[in-house]
């Protein structure tokens, strides 16, 4: 597990190159920073400035190297390498509030924007006027969307919502695309369909994401919650109430096993057992340092007794690796089928670095199963 | 000098009520809700049965229901049960709920801080401990986050 500070401020966003030597993040204002790794050093070797708002949706296609990026400024920017220096193209979205969040499909054909307009936008390029064109998903959509996930099959798009719901849209867009095989979502997915919607939790759902084989959804949602939802004819939704602060975000790292992090610091296992249908907590991911144990005189019990009503002797420091929320969690190798690496950013502007057998080896309990 | 000018009502109109995009909840059928049974759990109060009148306030809570009266009766038996048990008790009773049973009796325990009565804060602080040490942070975040609370 690797830490590395990047700024005193906040990272808003980051995003990943194909083979993990770059990452594009957002400091927090309206530029993206595009750092290499240089042995153990991060250099910055690129300043993308074309926002004029804070910059909240980076995505980094694997195979085209092209990043899209979204703002509150209500633009979608696209940007290609050329030679050495990224170049933007302008993305009209239509939308008269700030776009939230932004991900490429898994062809790298489409990509799929969430505003405060309560809509999603479906980008796709359009070959004959060389220009990306957009499609609106409406309805049911009362509030913002906060987070979205693609599933494999390049169609349907998970997407969390300040209404309190988690629900499953088709973005299936004749123009660049044949019609989708059926899956256990559904099997007619017009545009705009929704194939599913979520029941039982309340609260804002931040962070959402589809298993590997895109037959499970899990969210993450601001009641302290997490749920998994497996398709079938009767979609079946399982929660399970945690005792820690709200998750902000959400990801798959074998079929079965969830990781999620948030307002807590400190990234979490869940388990999912299909057969049950229950979700479990699975354990703490952060191996805390063992810090030596002072002695406390008995002037400092009474004064802790009296400032705090408590004789505890834990400082208030937190002891996870992130000295603030986790905002963001991201796989960096083996997909989200295997997982072996995946990187946390927060509010602490620092950026960890996950290894899970070394988790798994660290930490007795934990199963990932 | 013109009419329309005289009068200042207009000033208060609501006008979030004529929004279109006004966020409007799902109504779920509450009409039914009556709240614990006051004559059951007043009896297990009187046998002496705390373990067993917590249970039965628990029962049937008012959430989806508009009636305010229901709510108000139901906080008020709440109240009664939480105040008879002694303060020795009350990790014991906090311990028979289960993870529901704690997120319900964590609302209980706020709407009850709303309204103080002579002694209730006390109590409800002492309950609050025990009840935040077996639901933790997550169980008061629930309590602000729902929509529809007793």
């Amino acid at each position: 597990m690797s830490y590395h500070s990047f700024l005193l401020e906040p990272i808003s966003c980051h995003a990943w190159n194909k083979d993990r030597t770059q990452i594009a993040l957002c400091p927090n204002n309206h530029e993206v920073h595009i750092y290499k790794k240089d042995g153990n050093n991060w250099n910055k070797i690129h300043v993308l400035k074309e926002h004029n708002g804070q910059v909240t949706g980076i995505d980094w296609a694997p195979e085209s190297n092209r990043i899209v990026t979204c703002g509150t400024d209500r633009n979608a920017y696209v940007w290609t390498l050329k030679g050495d220096v990224w170049k933007p193209t302008l993305v009209i979205l239509r939308i008269n509030r700030a776009a939230r969040c932004v991900k490429w499909s898994p062809k790298e054909n489409k990509f799929a924007v969430g505003s405060g307009s309560r809509l999603i936008s479906v980008c796709y390029f359009e070959q004959d006027n060389d220009w990306w064109v957009c499609k609106h998903i409406k309805k049911p959509i009362r509030s913002t969307i906060l987070c979205l996930d693609w599933h494999p099959n390049n169609v349907l798009l998970a997407a969390g919502s300040c209404d309190f719901k988690c629900r499953i849209f088709s973005a299936y867009i004749k123009e660049v695309e044949e019609k989708p095989a059926p899956t256990p979502w559904g099997s007619k997915m017009p545009f705009g369909e929704v194939m599913f919607e979520s029941t039982g939790t309340a609260g804002w759902v931040h962070g959402v994401c589809f298993s590997d084989s895109g037959n499970r959804v899990a969210w993450a949602s601001h009641d302290s919650t997490v749920a998994v939802a497996e398709g079938g004819k009767t979609a079946v939704c399982t929660s399970l109430t945690s005792e820690t602060l709200p998750l902000l975000c959400v990801t798959f790292i074998t079929e079965n096993s969830l990781v999620a992090a948030g307002h807590d610091c400190y990234p979490v296992l869940f388990v999912y057992d299909s057969n049950k249908a229950a979700l479990s907590f699975g354990g703490k991911l952060d191996i805390p340092k063992q810090s030596a144990q002072k002695g406390m005189s008995a002037r400092e019990r009474f004064q802790n007794l009296d400032k705090k009503a408590t004789s505890d002797t834990k400082e208030a420091v937190l002891e996870s690796v992130h000295k603030n929320s986790i905002s963001q969690i991201s796989i960096l190798n083996g997909g989200k089928a295997q997982c072996a690496k995946f990187c946390t950013t927060g509010m602490d502007g620092g950026m960890t670095i996950w290894d899970v057998k070394t988790l798994e080896s660290a930490m007795k309990d934990l199963k990932i199963v | 000098m013109s009419k329309n000018t005289v009068s200042d009502r207009f000033r208060k109109v609501d006008v979030d009520e004529y929004d279109e995009n006004k966020f409007v909840d799902e109504e779920e059928g509450g009409e039914n809700q009556q709240g614990p049974d006051e004559a059951e759990v007043d009896s297990l109060i009187r046998q002496g049965n705390l373990m067993g009148a917590l249970q039965a306030v628990l029962k049937n809570p008012p959430i989806n229901t508009k009636n305010q009266n229901v709510k108000d009766r139901a906080e008020g038996l709440v109240l009664k049960v939480l105040s008879s048990f002694k303060s020795t008790d009350i990790e014991k009773g906090v311990q028979s709920l289960d993870k529901n049973g704690v997120d319900l009796l964590m609302k209980y325990i706020y709407k009850g801080f709303e309204r103080p009565s002579e002694n209730s804060s006390a109590v409800l602080l002492q309950w609050h401990e025990k009840a935040l040490s077996a639901g933790g942070v997550g169980c008061i975040v629930r309590v602000l986050t729902a929509r529809k609370t007793v």
